[in-house]
């Protein structure tokens, strides 16, 4: 910085000003409309009023509650699922040499790739033929073809980055690789789990397509196809307040999440997809 | 393949690499029958149906029906359908244009991180907030902003002389494409912006000491020696994003519905599919929104000689 030519001294904070005012000016613009009492909201303004009645109206006109705690189940469970399968995966993967091992790679990261309605109306009969339909069971088998590829890949990378020497002395003490993965990579991967499990969170929390594909009534939905779905009296006029609240509501703990994990997230990011 | 296990595979083979590979693939099993069962299924029976007329309502009856469904001389089918054409012509001007844009400024925001200075910590923090909002909740946030009678986006183009009267943004023709691609690029380019950062941070410090020293002019070095350098990472973090511009459907689903005018192919296969109960002819263009996407990344990879990380050490 101290090389640089004066106006690019000077126009350089307004650069990062810019910068940050667009990426947080709409959060906060929904924020302040939600706080606005109903009547309020059709004035523009930029400072909130506290009004806290789409609150209150978010959890008594739906059943927001319910939606949050659906959204919460599924994406844990999601999660779980996902780690579960994918350490052993990666294990395989990142530290063992067998024979289309990097065919098999390239697979898990194509499907990563999928998009969603190619496989819409196949899921929708296996949904059906298993009895999950309109239920939470049939959103997480769902949400693995999401986050199971991605769990395992980015695991995987993990996997590889580890010394050698850390198996070495376990198998020359006998270990089998179950206990080496158990008692070796285990303890060491829990920042990688930590990562790729708030990842893979992210991912089955915002899911919207099979979501909104797969279930029926109001009591089964998770909260992205709650907060698109909310309606008002009218056909015509939304009920805006409500939608932001809810919108805050939902987005919050994220973002607290993600702030709390910056430089995991960005760590794990990067496994994911930089690998030129 | 350069591994360091590979002396040991080339020796013959010792008792314990047989245990560990018969393991490794007893690990695998359980993650890749989940995701058969997830995916390859699924993916089978979707292009299966695609010969078919199957229904929503009764998805176990159905006849098969060859190519009907892409193209007959009766009602013509997919390939004949100009709404389909439409969707296509949308979906790839809203993957070129959105992504294009997410380039450049996230190569700008990751530029500017990259520099050191005081409270990058909370720049960096601060656009973390879009990536980190759910893309419905974006799309609604969005649309209360281009809200054509209270919205602020046109409250403040008026006040300042910019509009002349309120734009309805998502439902006209002329604007409803720009708010879409407006609203991605908002939630897209920290995504981009972190990965190209995280390329920059790996650049090797010496050459930008020799070309300082040279005194070559900081616009020259970017073009010749940060572009060049940063290049691979670009080039995976753009393939990402466009994979995902393919496929977007969330985003426009929220913002403007079924409008014919931003239609993507996603949002053509799902309405077919659910709205109109053709599981059929949803599921042609599903397939051929796979066939086009899986054709695409073969082009782009083969083309443009990227290496996409099939190697382990």
């Amino acid at each position: 910085m101290k090389s640089w030519s004066l106006p690019a001294r000077i126009g350089f904070p307004f650069l990062l000003l810019a910068i940050a005012l667009f990426a947080v000016f709409p959060f906060y613009y929904a924020i302040v409309s939600s706080l606005k009492a109903p009547t309020e909201l059709f004035t523009v303004s930029y400072a909130p009023s506290l009004n806290f009645s789409n609150y209150a109206s978010v959890f008594a006109e739906q059943p927001f509650g319910r939606n949050i705690l659906n959204s919460v189940v599924v994406a844990v469970v999601v999660v779980a699922l996902s780690l579960g399968l994918g350490v052993t995966a990666a294990f395989a993967l990142g530290r063992v040499q067998f024979r289309g091992r990097a065919a098999l790679l390239l697979t898990i990261l194509g499907v990563s790739m999928f998009p969603q309605v190619a496989v819409l109306s196949g899921m929708f009969e296996l949904i059906r033929a298993l009895g999950i339909y309109n239920s939470l069971p049939g959103l997480v088998l769902a949400n693995l073809i999401l986050t199971l590829p991605f769990t395992v890949w980015v695991l995987t990378t993990f996997m590889r980055e580890l010394p050698k020497e850390l198996e070495e002395a376990a198998y020359v003490d006998g270990a089998t690789p179950l206990i080496v993965v158990r008692r070796v990579f285990l303890p060491i991967m829990g920042p990688a789990l930590v990562t790729t499990g708030l990842l893979a969170f992210i991912a089955a929390w915002n899911e919207f397509l099979f979501a909104l594909t797969f279930t029926l009534s109001n009591e089964m939905r998770t909260v992205p196809v709650a907060i698109a779905l909310i309606t008002g009296g009218s056909q015509y006029e939304l009920p805006w307040g409500n939608i932001m609240a809810a919108s805050v509501i939902v987005t919050v703990p994220l973002i607290v999440l993600v702030l709390i994990f910056q430089r995991k997230i960005v760590s794990g990011l990067t496994a994911g997809a930089v690998k030129g | 393949m350069t591994d360091r296990s590979d002396h040991a595979t080339a020796s013959g083979g010792s008792e314990l690499t047989r245990a560990k590979v018969r393991s490794a693939l007893l690990f695998l099993a359980p993650m890749l029958v989940v995701l058969f069962l997830v995916a390859g299924w699924p993916l089978i029976r979707t292009i299966w149906f695609s010969f078919t007329d199957a229904s929503l309502t009764n998805i176990g009856e159905y006849n098969f029906i060859g190519f009907d469904n892409f193209y007959n001389s009766e009602w013509g089918g997919l390939l004949s359908d100009p709404d389909w054409w439409r969707a296509v012509w949308n979906t790839l001007r809203f993957a070129v244009i959105s992504v294009s844009i997410e380039t450049v400024l996230g190569l700008i925001v990751a530029l500017a991180l990259n520099v050191q200075f005081p409270g990058r910590g909370w720049v960096r923090a601060a656009i973390l907030i879009p990536w980190a909002i759910p893309t419905i909740v974006s799309a609604k946030m969005w649309s209360w902003m281009l809200h054509d009678q209270f919205g602020m986006l046109n409250d403040l183009g008026m006040r300042l002389g910019m509009l002349a009267e309120p734009v309805a943004w998502t439902a006209s023709p002329d604007t409803a494409m720009m708010a879409v691609i407006m609203v991605d690029v908002w939630k897209t380019t920290p995504f981009m912006a972190l990965l190209i950062l995280a390329g920059l941070q790996m650049l090797p410090s010496d050459c930008y000491e020799a070309a300082r020293v040279d005194g070559i002019h900081p616009v020259r070095v970017f073009f010749r020696v940060t572009l060049p350098l940063v290049y691979p990472a670009l080039m995976v973090a753009v393939i990402f994003r466009a994979l995902d511009a393919l496929r977007i459907f969330d985003l426009i689903y929220v913002l403007t519905s079924n409008s014919k005018d931003t239609m993507t192919m996603s949002v053509y296969a799902r309405q077919q599919l659910v709205d109109f109960q053709d599981v059929g002819y949803g599921s042609a263009a599903s397939t051929m929104l796979f066939l086009i996407i899986a054709g695409l990344t073969i082009a782009y990879i083969t083309l443009g000689k990227v290496k996409l990380g099939g190697d382990v050490r």
